[in-house]
């Protein structure tokens, strides 16, 4: 407790944080290091990065908070890869004094860490869920919708986009923490993609082949997209059915452009680094923590739905102003 | 030599027994005979025993020239590098490295056409080199230096994935992209329709590819070596094997297979992706073992990987045409695998 005490106070002249992410090569995370980099030279912040080797790699990432915990750090940005089994080093970390800052996947349980800075993605979901509904209008009554996940252990992102989805499009959820128990008859399969092209045809070409007649297909991610159209194409039905997914990669807006995907929500990885950044050297200097956004269990670093095809009553910004803030 | 062994254990049989000759020939051990001679039968019965389940269950809606084709393009990828697979394993050898080998050359031709500016024709050959060199290193190391296969391809995937996320920065070609400048690139997703079925050019370059293995490895001499290098690879090398040569080559030729690979799997999903093919590795060893090759070497027949492959496919589709949960598809594979590994067991028995 005394170490704690003492830490931010003594760290004030020379502020530096530490950036733990999922791997070097998402471009996701890519982005977000550009944006803790660029905030922290702005802030005279020093920051460290590390990064798992692949996805799921929970060990270098427990070795990273444990040298940021030697090197007198102030505070940790963290994507954690195993969001239960990282609590206990985290706790360490917090222990010792440093801000642990959660950037993108929540912790379990959430407030695991001192704060939580990610996109809504249950409101992500929502707003492509209610595009959907409105661009179908009375149609929607007889859609035919195929759910294209990301895993079978269900990952929260992958739940909160699902289910966030569902509820935009007016379909009663069973328990709001799983996918796959709806009972609504409009719904023809879940499938998983592992969220790249591969998973997305395959999981596509799955449920066609159960139900030929898809018209709606929530994705979970842009890549998982681009499969599905591919086999739609196959089928040729890519003209009439509508692609919604989550994410605003450039590819991914591009492809909005291109009219393969219909709707996508962005997220804003660059925002959740550089505001990460700001409340680490607040926190350094002063020993503020960063409040969570009102009724919220996290602070949202916000969510737009990028369409050239706008539904009323569903705000959205166009494709061109969704490639000025696209990532990777 | 197992032949060999085989042969004077029943002349003595023959010989010592004869009052009991006919009680050796029940009905099951004329099947051990017939199973044993021919490596790729189980595989089938349990491939034609799954259609028929699955089509009893689903109707038209599985057992459609629709539905049984989609499954070929299904696996064709798995298939293929099933292929390449089959045959380090024939040498009693195993390639964790082919799903990296696969992706890595994608890449490589994709991103040499849009980045470097290259033909998509010279960018294709450049993948396929940069596969076949890849090859050439396992092979190399295997054969000369000694290592064991298993951990020079382990090694081998790490570099060859490490090498694919570096190289493209995870940057995604997008399918528009390669439909509008490089089509060539997409050649193997083409597809046409016989009937109903849908084929696509990578369908049927994987069963070509099949059945010219399967030639070369039952009707020429590189093949019988390559059955006698696993087999016994001393015995083959004091019979005038060059074993090092053939280890290597059989490498090699799992590298430009798994390049291939990467040429097919950008037809079928449209664009390059570097996230593709992370478990081909694994998968690509399900088939084969279901396919009744043996993992000890010198047995095995690539139709059975053909027909091992197939068999995941129809349980994949097959059971989400059922709608259950994927978990109960790894769960029946994984039962596959250890029941395909004891039949295995039981048909060697019959040479004892």
């Amino acid at each position: 407790m005394c170490l704690a005490a003492l830490t931010p106070a003594a760290m004030a002249q020379d502020v530096s944080a530490c950036l733990i992410t999922k791997t070097d090569t998402n471009p996701f995370f890519v982005k977000m290091k550009e944006g803790a980099e660029a905030k922290a030279a702005e802030l005279g912040v020093t920051l460290k990065s590390f990064a798992g080797r692949v996805d799921g790699d929970h060990e270098t990432q427990v070795a990273a908070i444990e040298t940021c915990i030697a090197d007198g750090a102030s505070g940790i940005l963290l994507a954690a890869s195993d969001t239960s089994a990282i609590v206990q080093s985290v706790q360490q970390a917090r222990d010792a004094g440093l801000l642990v800052i959660a950037l993108d996947t929540p912790l379990n349980p959430i407030d695991a860490a001192d704060a939580t800075f990610a996109t809504d993605n249950f409101l992500a979901g929502e707003l492509i869920g209610k595009w959907a509904a409105g661009t179908l209008g009375d149609e929607a009554a007889n859609a035919k919708i195929a759910l294209l996940n990301l895993g079978i252990s269900q990952p929260t992102v992958d739940v909160l986009r699902n289910q966030g989805f569902l509820q935009g499009f007016g379909i009663d959820l069973g328990d709001p923490a799983k996918w796959g128990d709806e009972t609504d008859p409009r719904i023809v399969g879940h499938d998983v993609t592992a969220g790249n092209e591969e998973g997305g045809r395959k999981a596509m070409e799955n449920l066609l082949a159960k139900d030929p007649a898809i018209n709606v297909v929530h994705t979970i991610n842009e890549p998982s997209a681009a499969g599905a159209y591919e086999a739609l194409k196959s089928f040729g039905r890519e003209n009439d059915v509508l692609i919604v997914s989550v994410d605003g990669g450039c590819p991914g807006v591009a492809n909005v452009r291109d009219g393969v995907i219909g709707a996508t929500s962005q997220q804003y990885p660059l925002q959740m680094a550089a505001l990460g950044v700001e409340a680490i050297k607040a926190w350094a200097d002063s020993g503020v923590k960063p409040e969570p956004t009102e009724g919220k269990d996290f602070f949202d670093t916000g969510v737009s739905l990028v369409t050239d095809a706008p539904v009323e009553g569903v705000e959205s910004i166009d494709t061109a102003e969704g490639e000025a803030l696209c990532w990777g | 030599m197992s032949n060999q062994t085989e042969a004077d254990t029943s002349l003595v049989n023959r010989a010592e027994t004869v009052a009991s000759f006919e009680h050796q020939h029940t009905l099951l051990s004329r099947l051990q005979h017939a199973l044993h001679s021919n490596p790729a039968l189980v595989p089938l019965i349990v491939l034609v025993l799954s259609i028929v389940v699955f089509g009893a269950l689903l109707g038209t809606k599985f057992f459609s020239s629709f539905a049984l084709t989609l499954i070929l393009q299904q696996v064709a990828i798995v298939g293929i590098v099933g292929a390449a697979q089959s045959l380090v394993i024939m040498t009693a050898g195993i390639d964790l490295s082919v799903g990296a080998i696969m992706v890595l050359s994608s890449v490589i031709m994709g991103q040499f056409t849009f980045r470097l500016g290259l033909p998509p024709a010279v960018a294709i050959a450049c993948g396929l080199a940069v596969g076949t060199f890849i090859g050439f290193i396992n092979g190399w190391l295997i054969a000369r230096i000694k290592l064991p296969p298993f951990i020079v391809t382990l090694g081998m995937w790490q570099i060859a994935l490490a090498t694919n996320f570096l190289y493209s920065g995870n940057e995604t070609i997008r399918a528009q992209d390669i439909e509008a400048n490089a089509p060539l690139l997409q050649f193997f997703g083409t597809s046409f329709n016989v009937g109903g079925a849908v084929f696509t050019y990578g369908v049927i370059f994987f069963i070509l590819l099949v059945l010219v293995l399967a030639y070369a490895l039952r009707h020429t001499a590189w093949g019988r070596h390559v059955y006698a290098v696993g087999d016994d690879p001393e015995a083959a090398a004091l019979s005038g094997v060059n074993t090092k040569g053939i280890l290597i080559s059989v490498y090699m030729l799992s590298g430009v297979i798994c390049a291939f690979a990467g040429w097919v799997l950008i037809g079928r999903i449209g664009s390059v992706s570097p996230t593709s093919g992370q478990s081909a590795n694994i998968e690509s060893i399900t088939a084969v073992v279901i396919g009744g090759i043996s993992l000890f070497g010198g047995r095995g027949s690539i139709l059975g990987m053909f027909f091992g492959a197939l068999i995941v496919g129809v349980f994949s589709l097959g059971l989400r045409l059922l709608g259950a949960d994927a978990q109960w598809t790894y769960l029946l594979i994984g039962a596959l695998i250890i029941g395909a590994v004891a039949v295995d067991q039981w048909i060697r028995k019959v040479s004892t």
